[in-house]
């Protein structure tokens, strides 16, 4: 087992809503107590649909949501509670790229010199020596330095993607946190970039947080994944465990909903169908949040919150269904 | 079997004649820098109660298809240059806009991507599912109203006699989408186009949508033209699938064929990059297909996917391929099968 990179305790952002007249404030809890380790050189990442927070997860990790609790380490500093100048010095360790290259990127700046903003920022290396430091990033995300002249409104969607990542990198963070970041592209094009992914985190041994809502590319690129729901987590596996044998019904249920091109065989495959669209974050069930649209709820999943537990090592899952030594207790879907 | 051209006649491979047929469809838009051949050439066939995918990238021209059927291209700048579409014989490019008005929404209608911005705000959805009944099966309202609640019951939207006085606002995406759903069927039409119906939705109401279609069809024997990105939902959803590049055909067949065996180095490379969730990944890396997109404004003579195939030969450059029938009812645009011989 390797030293940890990044430890996340408890994380939790609250958004208080202000009540209409006479109605009291709320709370939005768009994330509410996720804890997660990530291994030196591995790739976590975090899987669910719109609204569950997964997004919000990745901000509060790159401080550009408020932490209302919990906290973030990255190595020995305390992301979590740095502030002013020694968050802005810190931050050249990590770095996100987010999901549109289109709205990513500012149309008035040609690209070379959006990376070359990114050095003078962190102050990496000597002025002198910064356009050559922009060079050798360019060839390096598969970029030729004579784009470097060129607007964002010049490149395609996965050229803005390289050069999104090459700004990223600019600072050679030890973290990157990646926000669906090939979610605008075409198949084609996110074979390419997912391609150079891998080939960078090998290559300049980075820790990636990968947010996801697509179970293929997860499983493609995360050695460590979450399924979140709500805010919450309700399991937490290596991507063997977690796909060979996930527990959580909400797991199950995303697994049986992705359209896959495998499964076109099994004439009526395994299937959980949910009903219903997700509750609003701001309603949250007092028990189980997923309570409402499992399958397999009883009485006891309404009444309490189910803790998230390891059932097998390195295999948590959060639901009162599952027995503490990894058995689902609840009837496995049949074939329908 | 030997070599046909692309103008063979669609009974040769199906027993029935098609409910709705595309005969060689080309479309052009004028722009700033020059014209954009958007569609060139296109050949689909549509048989009643099926259901054909339509697959490829953005920009191929999938949507464009679409709107073309339904002869909603603006024009200008855009302009059906060539080809026939033909529902049930006749050709709906020569009819009369009057005419035209009885075909889209009652007999042909279609579902968008964006649920929220082809609703109107402003209307309840009630309204706005009555409308089409009315104004093509004369209804009245009392009868309209019926058949809208009816509709929103038979998309499973719960307690429809109150929804349907609701607004759209007050409902959720994969709910709004049921709603077009709802509206698009009203008219009990013979064929559906679902443009990317479910591109906005979470997966797990993705499935739910594809379920309602797939039901929707089985009862009412509606056609579908499903039109994707997402090889995984050609895999569910469809019978057959013609894929898509740059504004031409490029393969058309049996789903279970295309999937296990594709013959277009395109389509071989669409299936095999993008990664499967119900597939082991040993960290090798994805298959990728080099370069991007070409532009529509240069024609050259060639393969349109010539620039990013691995497969690419002199001809490649200079001609287009002809229209081969590997197999009955599969049929792919590649210099590889000139003579109609499946090769390895």
């Amino acid at each position: 087992m390797r030293e940890s990179l990044l430890q996340v305790r408890d994380l939790c952002v609250h958004y208080p809503i202000q009540g209409k007249l006479f109605q009291p404030k709320t709370t939005l809890k768009a994330v509410d107590g996720v804890s997660f380790d990530i291994e030196c050189g591995r790739t976590f990442g975090i899987v669910g649909e719109s609204g569950s927070g997964k997004s919000t997860t990745a901000l509060a990790v790159m401080r550009l949501a408020p932490v209302s609790a919990g906290e973030v380490r990255l190595g020995d500093s305390p992301i979590s509670s740095l502030q002013g100048e020694a968050l802005r010095t810190e931050r050249k360790r990590f770095q996100m790229v987010f999901q549109d290259p289109f709205a990513s990127l500012n149309p008035r700046v040609r690209a070379g010199q959006a990376i070359r903003d990114a050095l003078d920022l962190m102050a990496v290396g000597e002025p002198g020596q910064r356009d050559a430091l922009a060079r050798t990033l360019f060839l390096q995300t598969g970029l030729r330095p004579e784009q470097m002249q060129l607007f964002p409104h010049q490149f395609s969607g996965g050229q803005r993607q390289r050069i999104a990542l090459a700004r990223a990198l600019a600072g050679r963070p030890e973290l990157l946190v990646c926000d669906e970041p090939v979610s605008a592209l075409d198949v084609a094009i996110q074979a390419q970039i997912l391609n150079l992914m891998q080939r960078l985190q090998k290559e300049l041994r980075l820790t990636y947080l990968f947010i996801s809502h697509d179970l293929g590319v997860i499983r493609h690129m995360c050695d460590d994944i979450a399924v979140m729901y709500l805010g919450q987590f309700v399991e937490r596996a290596t991507r063997e465990d977690l796909f060979a044998q996930p527990l959580h019904p909400y797991t199950l249920a995303l697994w049986s909903a992705a359209p896959s091109m495998a499964s076109r065989n099994q004439q009526r495959k395994l299937r959980i169908r949910l009903q219903g669209d997700p509750p609003s974050p701001l309603q949250v069930p007092s028990g189980c949040r997923f309570a409402g649209r499992c399958p397999f709820a009883e009485d006891a999943c309404r009444a309490s919150p189910p803790a998230l537990r390891e059932v097998r090592p390195g295999h948590h899952v959060a639901c009162h269904r599952v027995s503490d030594s990894g058995q689902a207790l609840y009837p496995l879907p049949t074939v329908s | 079997m030997s070599s046909m051209s692309n103008t063979a006649p669609a009974h040769l491979t199906s027993p029935a004649v098609p409910l709705l047929e595309v005969r060689a469809l080309s479309v052009a838009f004028q722009t700033r820098g020059g014209t954009a051949h958007v569609l060139e050439d296109i050949h689909l066939h549509l048989r009643r109660g099926e259901t054909l995918g339509l697959v490829g990238e953005s920009g191929c021209g999938k949507s464009i298809t679409a709107l073309a059927l339904m002869r909603l291209i603006p024009q200008p700048p855009g302009r059906i240059t060539a080809g026939q579409v033909l529902f049930e014989g006749q050709d709906l490019l020569q009819l009369p806009e009057a005419q035209m008005r009885h075909v889209r929404g009652n007999r042909i209608s279609m579902i968008f991507q964006e649920p929220m911005t082809s609703l109107n705000p402003a209307y309840t959805v009630g309204d706005q599912i009555m409308e089409p009944v009315r104004l093509h099966q004369g209804l009245d309202a009392h009868a309209a109203l019926a058949r809208a609640i009816d509709m929103l019951k038979a998309v499973g939207i719960p307690d429809a006699e109150r929804r349907v006085h609701q607004y759209p606002h007050q409902f959720s995406g994969g709910m709004r989408q049921r709603v077009m759903i709802a509206m698009a069927l009203a008219c009990q039409p013979d064929v559906l186009i679902a443009d990317e119906p479910t591109t906005a939705l979470d997966v797990t109401v993705q499935a739910q949508i594809f379920d309602l279609i797939s039901d929707l069809r089985e009862r009412t024997g509606t056609a579908v033209l499903l039109i994707t990105h997402d090889m995984g939902a050609v895999a569910e959803m469809t019978d057959r699938v013609a894929v898509m590049y740059a504004g031409r055909m490029v393969e058309e067949g049996p789903t279970d064929l295309i999937l296990s065996r594709p013959c277009h180095p395109y389509t071989q490379g669409l299936i095999a990059c993008a990664p499967g969730h119900d597939t082991p990944s040993h960290g090798e890396p994805l298959q990728e297909i080099p370069g991007s997109v070409p532009s529509l404004l240069e024609r050259h003579g060639g393969c349109t996917f010539a620039e990013r195939c691995s497969h690419v030969q002199a001809r490649c450059h200079t001609s287009v391929p002809p229209s081969t029938w590997v197999q009955p009812g599969h049929r792919v645009m590649c210099w590889l099968y000139p003579e109609g011989a499946p090769h390895a």
